[in-house]
């Protein structure tokens, strides 16, 4: 059923993203900002993607280390890479919003910097699966766990440490109008995400059937 | 049948045994913290006086650099004749070794600390004593936090390659909270208008922290140690 | 917590692509000594660490008596004992402060004697209080065995453990292991000195690429009979 399902969420998925642009150009302008103001829309959606991204690699990698399923550890290798990449695309896209809208490139910004912690965290994991060594599964999935348990306190950190000095970029709470845009934009975002979750999983799974015949192979 | 504190007991016991023969451990992580404050102060004093708040960030980064260093000598020591093996294989609970090693780790940051805080106090003119319970507190608090994500990392990194630069790349952005808490904690408690009440809410972050990464480390030691 | 047989079923393991052990089965008895030969890189030493509980097989299932590791607990491994390749003791400590690290470890009865017999038992009676670091490789050998056999267990796991013996030593630790498979042991040694294991051994096995097979009875030496199957 799901192989079927594939192509039809695909083709949504291009068709949300193919609609996107058309009803962020009609949303309503932000009072200071203007035009800028409109990647939000796919700054945020982008972040909170990040977000969930870490949570599924965190309870994945929890239920490979003690429910000792060796497909969880799988889903959380591709979990942690598509955290990385949305992590990215967080990165890339806040400095250009924050040099337009507040005339630097990076100003420590509370919720940017707590996604660049756990970025780091989560690139941590892919080096350490790629130089690790044999066994590095289990130790990356304990650096997954911890890396989603992070996730609070990095915010609690960073929220605090960034309130203490008031600073004049506040982001705007949400007009009313601009929450269809927002919810179509953070859905189109998460069935992408779905997608090539379950498609990185896939290739994750090939690769240990080939390995499963290599070894078969040699009998 | 060894209990779980009498085991933990046992493995720092033995940890502060084969330190004192050597003193290896303890030597190179102190002297490598006063060339690390040396190194900061090159960057942070200017015209004779320190930048503000630079103390509260020199010291607390000098103990994460020396932690690092500390964290990997002392497992890489287990690695040796492969007496991590030993160990696992001992009628304990495994997570009673990871609370010895744990100890001994908080043991030897505390360690220096006791080396850093005066020598900062001293030497960038930080007034360090003026609340010194709850500096104290910080302190330990932080250690605590810093030794329990660290310990875990280093004791599964202990057989893997590439251990040396892997334990910084994955201990740096793990600790971010006790950094920040520590730091900003600190810096409260030395400027001129003292924020306590400030000092006391970045305490409870790392209180939080604390409990939080120690039971998670105690639940994963097992899983992970177990190839 | 006793058992009186361990029992490896079709136990296979791999590491990433490369097959250490191939659907070994495995059967040794208490109060048996069984050699486990084979070339180097053949997977003994990853055979004894599944043994051991240190490592999980991929496949296949380990039983102690009829209990698995994981339902034996902490209080199985009490009763395992394994020597390795890396000897597992710390250079800086003196030889009684290694042993009786372990035997407080084990929380064993009367500690300082068991030390103490350890210590005559390896010829170190005069050293005890010497860091290991000075020893030889011959003595830190030595040293290990007891370490490894200080609790008595009832598994008893060698690895190599005739390396760097001589041939008084070496007879010291047949005596050791004939001692251990009277009080009804199961004893797993794999060595590559089939010479010094021969006059004790009750079975021997062949690793070869993963594969386990009983090395066949028949005339000549223990050697001879290895070669004749190892080249088969």
């Amino acid at each position: 059923m799901t192989k079927r399902l594939f192509p039809v969420a695909v083709l949504l998925c291009i068709g949300m993203f193919a609609y996107a642009p058309f009803l962020i150009i009609n949303a309503p302008y932000e009072s200071t900002m203007g035009l800028v103001q409109k990647i939000f829309y796919f700054h945020v959606s982008t972040a909170i993607t990040m977000f969930v991204s870490a949570f599924v690699c965190g309870i994945a990698s929890a239920i490979f280390l003690f429910g000792r399923r060796p497909g969880a550890d799988r889903v959380a290798v591709a979990a942690a890479e598509l955290t990385v990449l949305f992590g990215l695309i967080v990165l890339a896209s806040g400095p250009l919003w924050a040099r337009k809208a507040w005339g630097v490139w990076w100003q420590w910004d509370a919720r940017l910097t707590s996604t660049l912690v756990m970025w780091l965290v989560f690139q941590a994991y892919l080096l350490l699966r790629r130089f690790g060594g044999p066994g590095s599964e289990k130790l990356s999935a304990a650096v997954a766990v911890f890396g989603a348990a992070l996730v609070p306190f990095v915010y609690w950190s960073v929220n605090m440490w960034r309130t203490v000095h008031p600073t004049t970029n506040v982001v705007p709470s949400l007009d009313p109008s601009m929450r269809g845009p927002f919810l179509w934009c953070l859905v189109a975002f998460l069935l992408l995400y779905v997608l090539m979750l379950s498609a990185r999983t896939a290739l994750e799974n090939r690769r240990a059937r080939l390995d499963a015949l290599y070894l078969a192979l040699e009998d | 049948m060894t209990t779980f504190f009498t085991a933990a007991a046992l493995v720092v016991r033995k940890d502060l045994l084969v330190e004192t023969r050597s003193r290896e451990v303890v030597y190179t992580s102190l002297l490598f913290a006063v060339s690390c404050m040396l190194v900061f102060a090159f960057g942070l004093v200017k015209e004779g006086r320190v930048v503000a708040d630079a103390a509260a960030a020199i010291l607390w980064i000098t103990i994460a650099f020396a932690g690092t260093l500390a964290l990997g000598r002392i497992f890489d020591r287990e690695r040796q004749n492969e007496t991590m093996r030993a160990l696992l294989l001992a009628p304990v609970p495994r997570a009673a070794i990871y609370i010895g090693k744990f100890a001994g780790v908080v043991l030897l940051l505390l360690l220096v600390e006791a080396a850093v805080v005066p020598l900062v106090a001293l030497m960038f003119d930080a007034p360090l004593f003026r609340h010194a319970p709850l500096l104290a507190g910080l302190m330990v608090a932080g250690s605590l936090g810093y030794a329990a994500v660290g310990t875990l990392f280093a004791a599964m990194l202990a057989r893997s390659r590439s251990r040396g630069t892997l334990l910084p790349v994955l201990l740096y952005p793990m600790t971010v909270p006790v950094i920040i808490g520590g730091v900003r904690g600190t810096a409260a408690l030395l400027q001129p208008d003292v924020d306590i009440a400030m000092a006391r809410t970045w305490l409870v972050l790392l209180l939080c922290f604390d409990a939080v990464f120690l039971t998670l480390a105690l639940w994963l030691f097992e899983p992970v140690m177990t190839e | 917590m006793d058992f009186t047989s361990l029992t490896l079923t079709n136990v296979s393991r791999h590491f990433g692509r490369r097959r250490a052990l191939a659907g070994v089965n495995l059967t040794a008895e208490a109060g048996q000594i069984v050699a486990l030969l084979g070339a180097n890189g053949a997977g003994k030493s990853t055979l004894l660490s599944i043994a051991a509980t240190l490592l999980d097989a991929s496949s296949g299932d380990v039983r102690y008596g009829r209990m698995t590791a994981r339902e034996g607990g902490h209080a199985l491994r009490g009763r395992i004992g394994l020597l390795g390749h890396d000897l597992y003791l710390y250079p800086e400590l003196t030889a009684t402060e290694n042993l009786r690290f372990f035997a407080d470890l084990y929380a064993l009865d009367s500690p300082g004697d068991r030390v103490a017999a350890a210590l005559a038992s390896a010829a170190l009676q005069d050293r005890g209080n010497d860091p290991v670091s000075s020893f030889s490789r011959g003595m830190r050998q030595r040293l290990a065995v007891e370490r490894a056999l200080l609790h008595e267990p009832r598994l008893a796991l060698l690895d190599e453990p005739f390396t760097g013996l001589d041939d008084v030593s070496s007879e010291t630790l047949r005596a050791r292991l004939s001692a251990l498979r009277r009080r009804g042991a199961i004893v797993l040694v794999t060595t590559h000195e089939l010479e010094a294991i021969e006059p004790i051994v009750d079975a021997a096995y062949l690793l070869g690429r993963g594969r386990l097979e009983r090395l066949a009875a028949g005339a000549g030496s223990l050697r001879d009979r290895y070669r004749r199957q190892a080249q088969a």
